[in-house]
């Protein structure tokens, strides 16, 4: 016959647990005298700054600082990275950026490389950001209706958000370098082997279509979002008044998924006219200049090379932020998200 | 309202009592001091001699109070030693520092192996700023000097290193000083490898065993004979380096300065080697995987050690991973550079190890230099390592390799022998503070020429803008 051993859990002494709530609460005590004695000076609209001061000291140091100190680095000129031996060159570095025959043609530019790499982020933003909003809509869509499996496809289209983006590069790398999976699956069909990643074109449509694979499922979320939040009742009241789907997704779907839209739009934009790291990855900027876009010419301007120009970088930096601040006034205006 | 309060208030003078209560806990009578004297060891076995004072508390509480006497050892100091190694020569330079470190007690070097990039990236920054290693490998021999620790007060005898190593004091010296910085870690000089075993499938004669010099367009047509012949993929490959296309454009009759002395790209030499790398491209002699792919230095290694190339240009420092990686599975062989109508060169090269002047250990960083720098050391670090070292009493008495493979002991021969073969103008340039200016500008638009975004003419142009543009930053 077995015999059932059965340890009582160890007490905390009483003696020990006292003292540590009195100091607890002594100092909840001397907390709140502290912070009736603020109240009483900035007034209780005042302590909603108190509260947010930690952050906006943390956003001061690593945000404000640095932005402020680009904005000196962009009008100094020297290869020195300390402020103190930089020498002042007005707006050197902007003229030497802007100085175009022809900003049309990259080649006439003093800055070829800046002006190629603008050139490059705008078509990568056109084709990238509608791609995403035109699958994230469609596979939401098709997400959202009442199809087997339906958990397991959600998690497959989330499943590339989860990937970082240096992983996501590598193994499109390996699908398609020269010797890579996808020529070694076509050559036996009689297809010759294509350098993907060595052709202008076809590396141009791969970072894009690689950018858009690996975003889409997180902004499918936001769309399905919208999509269940749409009464049920509005399609069928559509249905009884003989509309078709097309008809239901013009006039209901579509209209009530503004909200959801412009928020996938303005993400959408703003992480693309940033790309970087799997173009860098996979192609490093190739070939040539064809995927080089603008955040690596500032880096490589700016750090990847012998002698570092960071007052070229930083006014290259200025100018993007620029145009992406017009850029998104723009597109406030047009969504009409600015009056909402 | 008024009950919460009472609550409150309760709870205060319960939160005072079981503080006073607490307070009252950790209070101790009179403690009793003993005072114990003993030896113990510490930091890597330094013996010192310390004075422990115990205070016993009531229970069991003990506070100990190390107090070191006078006559303790002298503190060990870290020295962080930055640079690339390769696995085999990060083996050779621990046992050395392992050995260095046992016989120099007082001192722990942290060995910080990184990637190239790093050096060429985030050491000039970290120097820049005053931070950064104690010593450094690096590559950019020239562009770093004025980081370089002068040990010539701390040597104990200078006279060594002038006598050995002046080929050294003059490249971490460029603007003439005379300072005593550091060694060559290893001596490089650029030139191709062929793959034998192809050459002899193919039935096509290898050019440099029936003449001294072989022009770059016969290697070309050779490579070309042989890949067709074969079926391999490519003919030639160069590694995606201006300092590597340097030594054929100088071959060619590139002069690189002006009388000035000023970098000029545009002369008739420098065109003849461009357009043969874009032809050459053009026409499927070598891969767009090496120069058109990727964003800075990029080699052919793993395309030669598969036996999937013809000719290989790159350098010296190959002669190792080859060794290990192909062995004798074929015969690969180091042939002559290539001539053109001034020259049969390739380029000089290598790293040194330096100390930094930002140090605050400059006598202990110069005793590791002295270390490095013996003879018995730097001869087992080139000997195991695969590199050639810059020490004159070392070339005369000659390395004994470790390896016996044929292949690579007679491509230590063929690179010593081409030494001495180098153009003059290829010393100056490698010598000169901004090359690597010269050097990635000339990689990148070319690559742009290469792959049809630039015109030759416009290539140039923009090499010679990058670089005036770069100049004029500096200052200089």
């Amino acid at each position: 016959m077995s015999e059932t051993i059965t340890q009582k859990p160890k007490k905390i002494p009483q003696l020990l647990l006292l003292p540590i709530t009195g100091l607890l609460h002594l100092l909840m005590n001397i907390s709140d005298l502290f912070m009736d004695f603020i109240q009483r000076r900035v007034g209780i609209q005042g302590m909603a700054y108190i509260f947010v001061l930690p952050n906006m000291v943390f956003f001061a140091m690593f945000s404000l600082l640095p932005l402020l100190i680009n904005f000196y680095y962009a009008f100094t000129g020297g290869v020195k990275p300390l402020p103190q031996d930089r020498f002042p060159v007005g707006t050197g570095n902007f003229d030497i950026l802007l100085e175009c025959g022809n900003y049309l043609d990259p080649n006439s530019c003093r800055a070829d490389l800046f002006w190629r790499g603008l050139q490059n982020t705008i078509w990568y933003v056109i084709f990238e950001v509608g791609a995403i909003l035109i699958f994230s809509v469609l596979t939401a869509v098709i997400l959202n209706q009442n199809i087997k499996g339906r958990g397991f496809f959600r998690s497959v289209f989330f499943y590339p958000t989860l990937l970082s983006s240096v992983v996501i590069a590598l193994l499109w790398k390996w699908i398609l370098q020269r010797e890579g999976i996808l020529n070694a699956s076509l050559t036996p069909f009689g297809f010759e082997p294509i350098n993907f990643l060595l052709d202008a074109n076809w590396s141009r449509f791969w970072v894009i279509f690689i950018g858009v694979w690996a975003k889409v499922g997180f902004y499918t979320l936001i769309v399905l979002a919208g999509l269940q939040a749409i009464p049920n009742t509005l399609y069928e009241a559509a249905k009884i008044d003989g509309a078709g789907r097309g008809a239901s997704f013009r006039h209901i779907t579509l209209p009530l998924l503004k909200p959801s839209l412009i928020v996938v739009l303005v993400l959408t934009f703003i992480r693309a006219v940033q790309v970087f790291d799997h173009v860098f990855v996979m192609t490093g900027g190739g070939p040539g200049t064809a995927t080089q876009y603008i955040v690596q010419y500032i880096y490589n301007i700016g750090f990847a090379t012998s002698l570092q120009n960071f007052g070229l970088a930083a006014a290259a930096s200025i100018l993007l932020g620029l145009i992406l601040v017009i850029l998104t006034i723009i597109q406030m205006r047009v969504t009409g998200s600015g009056e909402e | 309202m008024k009950i919460k309060n009472d609550v409150k208030k309760l709870m205060l003078t319960v939160s005072l009592v079981g503080l006073l209560l607490f307070l009252a806990a950790c209070g101790s009578a009179e403690p009793e001091v003993i005072t114990v004297v003993e030896t113990v060891e510490v930091e890597k076995e330094v013996p010192v001699e310390v004075e422990v004072e115990v205070t016993r508390q009531v229970e069991t509480e003990v506070e100990v109070e190390v107090t070191r006497q006078v006559e303790v050892a002298a503190e060990q100091v870290d020295i962080r030693f930055m640079g690339e190694l390769p696995i085999d020569a990060s083996v050779v330079m621990e046992d050395l520092l392992d050995r260095f470190e046992s016989e120099n007690p007082d001192i722990n070097v942290i060995l910080d192996n990184v990637p190239l990039s790093t050096i060429m990236e985030s050491l000039p920054l970290q120097l820049q700023t005053g931070d950064g290693p104690d010593i450094a490998k690096v590559t950019d021999i020239g562009g770093l000097s004025e980081y370089y620790l002068d040990m010539r007060p701390y040597l104990t005898d200078p006279g060594y290193w002038e006598e050995n190593m002046q080929t050294t004091i003059n490249a971490t010296n460029p603007d003439g000083l005379d300072e005593i910085n550091g060694i060559y870690s290893d001596v490089t000089v650029t030139g191709p490898f062929i793959n034998r075993t192809l050459f002899e499938q193919a039935g096509v004669a290898v050019p440099s065993d029936t003449s001294d010099e072989v022009t770059w367009e016969e290697w070309a047509e050779a490579a070309r004979q042989v890949r067709d012949a074969t079926g391999v993929d490519y003919a030639m490959a160069m590694d995606r380096s201006g300092h590597r296309f340097a030594g054929p454009a100088v071959s060619q009759g590139a002069q690189f300065f002006n009388e000035e002395g000023y970098p000029t790209i545009d002369d008739e030499g420098f065109r003849r080697m461009a357009q043969l790398m874009i032809d050459w491209h053009a026409d499927g002699t070598m891969p767009l995987d090496v120069w058109a792919g990727g964003d800075s230095y990029q080699d052919a290694r793993a395309e030669f050690v598969n036996s999937n190339l013809v000719l290989y240009m790159t350098g010296n420092w190959q002669i190792g991973p080859f060794t290990d990686q192909i062995g004798d599975a074929f015969d690969w062989e180091a042939v002559p550079n290539p001539c053109g109508p001034a020259a049969c060169s390739g380029m000089p090269g290598g790293s040194v190890i330096v100390g930094i002047a930002a140090t605050q250990y400059p006598e202990q960083v110069t005793r590791l230099m002295e270390f490095l720098a013996a003879e018995e050391n730097y001869g087992e670090w080139a000997a195991r390592a695969n590199y050639i070292p810059q020490h004159e009493g070392l070339i005369e008495s000659g390395i004994a390799y470790e390896t016996d493979l044929p292949q690579a002991l007679n491509a230590y021969t063929v690179f010593g022998n081409q030494t001495s073969k180098l153009a003059p103008l290829t010393y100056e340039l490698q010598g000169y503070k901004y090359n690597s200016l010269l050097f990635n500008s000339i990689r990148d638009r070319l690559t742009q020429a290469i792959v049809g975004e630039l015109s030759l003419d416009e290539a140039i142009e923009r090499i010679q803008a990058d670089v005036d543009e770069g100049l004029a930053a500096t200052g200089e």
